[in-house]
């Protein structure tokens, strides 16, 4: 009797053990679960491009609606080969700390076996409509002015030596990630590398013939609001997205990216009344995107308390950046410095101060370890100076060997009918139909 | 008295505006027409149609002043709106038979006086 018991309790063992470590064999395999909401995810962050093309475009004059909705729209086609072909590679091959290597040039090996518990394939996608939509936000800065063809090189150029670079840093196993720097979806990597990119373009362009002398209206308001909109219906991808998984933190990521924006828009609201005693829709949709920038270095960290006080903090710096830029001779047009830089670098840095490691990552000041401000500067002082110094390379060496700057005829004509041959607008009074 | 009917290119109205009231003319209309000079037409291609668009977009400025600044405003448009391109446009001058004043029911000078 005590020998058939002692005997039944080995074999339960053994068939405990032993399913544990199928479970444990199991664990790298894929989750229908995680890649259903990757591959939802990676279609949201790609609708943020076209999202942004409109939120630009309503901004600009009419001339140059359909320029600067283009500028968005291409990025999609260019950063999406050349991220497939090489950019991919780079920014996730093994490599050392501060490069990727070669050995995923042209996707070689990238198929459906699992990454996490992704497919491979799918990782490579879903981050490759990040790598879209930073370099479609540098072109706020440089509408009305630069050459269509100019712009096309830059980002195909910046793409290679600064985007896949940093992304690698941050998350492909370089020295950033490894130094403990908290960035959840791409604060640093996305907004600080395309705001401080968008300053240096637009620095090295010049200003706008009439910059300063004339008032650039809003030529469509309701475009911005509808672009803010779909920028803020993209981002739970983008955010969510980053857990890589369909958990708790991807939960709290989409949550923090639905509150910490909310709380911006008040703020930036609130902000609106004292100077201008008035509610403004460019405001609100400024104020939308603010917020979202700056929760999306901590979406997976901080609790959604936290995340609203960092959305509203947030909002008051870039609210005063834009107000000091434009009585500057900085033409940085849509101010991607002011909502993407300031908003992004604030958001770095109060990660620093929510995060919470019961959620995910580290503690931040608030709980106790002071050291992770030091860390969240750190990166966001390396991405400045390396994306601001090679984006400076990338376009000497256009300017050298191209024209960069429209012409001052194209730039009054405007840049859609003199670059793309299309108005945005049109009656059909007075076209005459050639055939040839 | 003179009408001055001014037709420029639309992106140097705020260089006339600027011109003009610097010459310290005030009181003036401003109408989006669109029509053709002596420039070249835009081509402008929709999905492989080629579309020649005969007719620019321009604005026209209406001016109505006193005859000591007739030439001051003909000389501020032309230095503002002048590019040396086809398709600066073209300045008329038409005399005015009579202005009426509707808030005060003033008549000619006293009309085209600015308070």
């Amino acid at each position: 009797m005590m020998r058939r018991f002692f005997f039944s309790a080995l074999l339960l063992l053994v068939v405990t053990v032993q399913s544990a470590f199928a479970q444990e064999a199991a664990e790298p395999a894929i989750s229908g679960a995680d890649t259903a909401w990757l591959l939802v995810s990676a279609a949201l962050v790609l609708l943020m491009t076209p999202g942004l093309a409109f939120f630009y475009g309503g901004l600009v004059r009419r001339k140059n609606a359909l320029n600067t909705m283009m500028m968005s729209f291409i990025a999609i086609g260019v950063m999406g080969v050349i991220w497939a072909l090489v950019g991919y590679s780079i920014a996730f091959g093994e490599g050392g700390a501060y490069f990727g290597d070669f050995s995923f040039l042209f996707l070689k090996g990238v198929l459906m076996e699992p990454n996490g518990t992704i497919p491979d394939i799918l990782f490579m996608g879903f981050q490759g409509t990040f790598a879209i939509i930073t370099a479609a936000l540098i072109s706020g800065a440089v509408v009305g002015r630069m050459r269509f063809k100019a712009y096309i090189l830059f980002i195909a150029a910046w793409g290679l030596l600064v985007y896949a670079p940093v992304c690698h840093w941050v998350w492909g196993g370089g020295w950033l990630g490894e130094m403990g720097a908290l960035d959840f979806a791409g604060g640093a990597v996305v907004h600080i590398n395309a705001g401080i990119a968008a300053v240096v373009v637009a620095c090295m362009l010049g200003t706008r013939r009439d910059y300063g002398s004339m008032a650039f209206v809003p030529h469509n308001v309701p475009f911005v609001l509808l672009g803010a909109g779909l920028l803020w219906f993209g981002w739970f991808g983008f955010n969510g997205g980053s857990a890589l998984a369909a958990d708790g933190i991807a939960a709290v990521a989409m949550v923090n990216t639905l509150l910490a924006p909310a709380a911006a828009l008040v703020a930036w609201t609130f902000l609106d009344y004292i100077h201008t005693s008035k509610g403004t829709a460019v405001g609100v949709a400024t104020g939308i995107v603010v917020g979202l920038v700056a929760i999306t270095p901590a979406a997976g960290f901080i609790s959604p308390f936290w995340a609203m006080v960092l959305g509203a903090i947030a909002a008051v710096p870039s609210f005063y950046a834009i107000r000091y830029r434009v009585r500057t001779r900085l033409d940085d047009s849509l101010d991607v410095f002011a909502a993407h830089g300031v908003g992004g670098i604030s958001g770095a840095l109060l990660t620093g101060v929510f995060a919470s490691a019961a959620i995910g990552g580290a503690d931040g000041l608030l709980f106790g370890n002071s050291g992770q401000l030091g860390v969240q500067a750190v990166s966001i002082l390396a991405v400045l100076l390396y994306s601001g110094i090679v984006t400076g390379i990338i376009v000497k060496v256009l300017d050298l060997t191209m024209n960069i700057r429209a012409t001052t005829e194209d730039e009054d004509i405007g840049m859609d009918i003199s670059h793309h041959g299309e108005a945005a607008y049109n009656t059909s009074e007075g076209a005459v139909l050639i055939t040839e | 008295m003179k009408l001055i009917k001014a037709i420029i290119r639309p992106d140097k109205l705020t260089d006339v505006l600027r011109s003009l009231y610097k010459a310290e003319i005030r009181g003036l209309t401003v109408t989006n027409v669109r029509g053709h000079g002596g420039e070249l037409e835009a081509v402008e291609t929709y999905r492989g149609m080629t579309v020649k668009m005969d007719l620019r977009d321009k604005v026209m400025l209406d001016i109505g002043v006193s005859e000591p600044f007739v030439d001051a405003t003909i000389t501020a448009i032309c230095d503002s709106a002048r590019t040396g391109r086809v398709g600066d446009g073209k300045i008329f001058i038409i005399p005015v038979e009579r202005v009426v004043r509707v808030r005060t029911g003033e008549e000619d000078m006293a009309a085209v006086t600015p308070v």
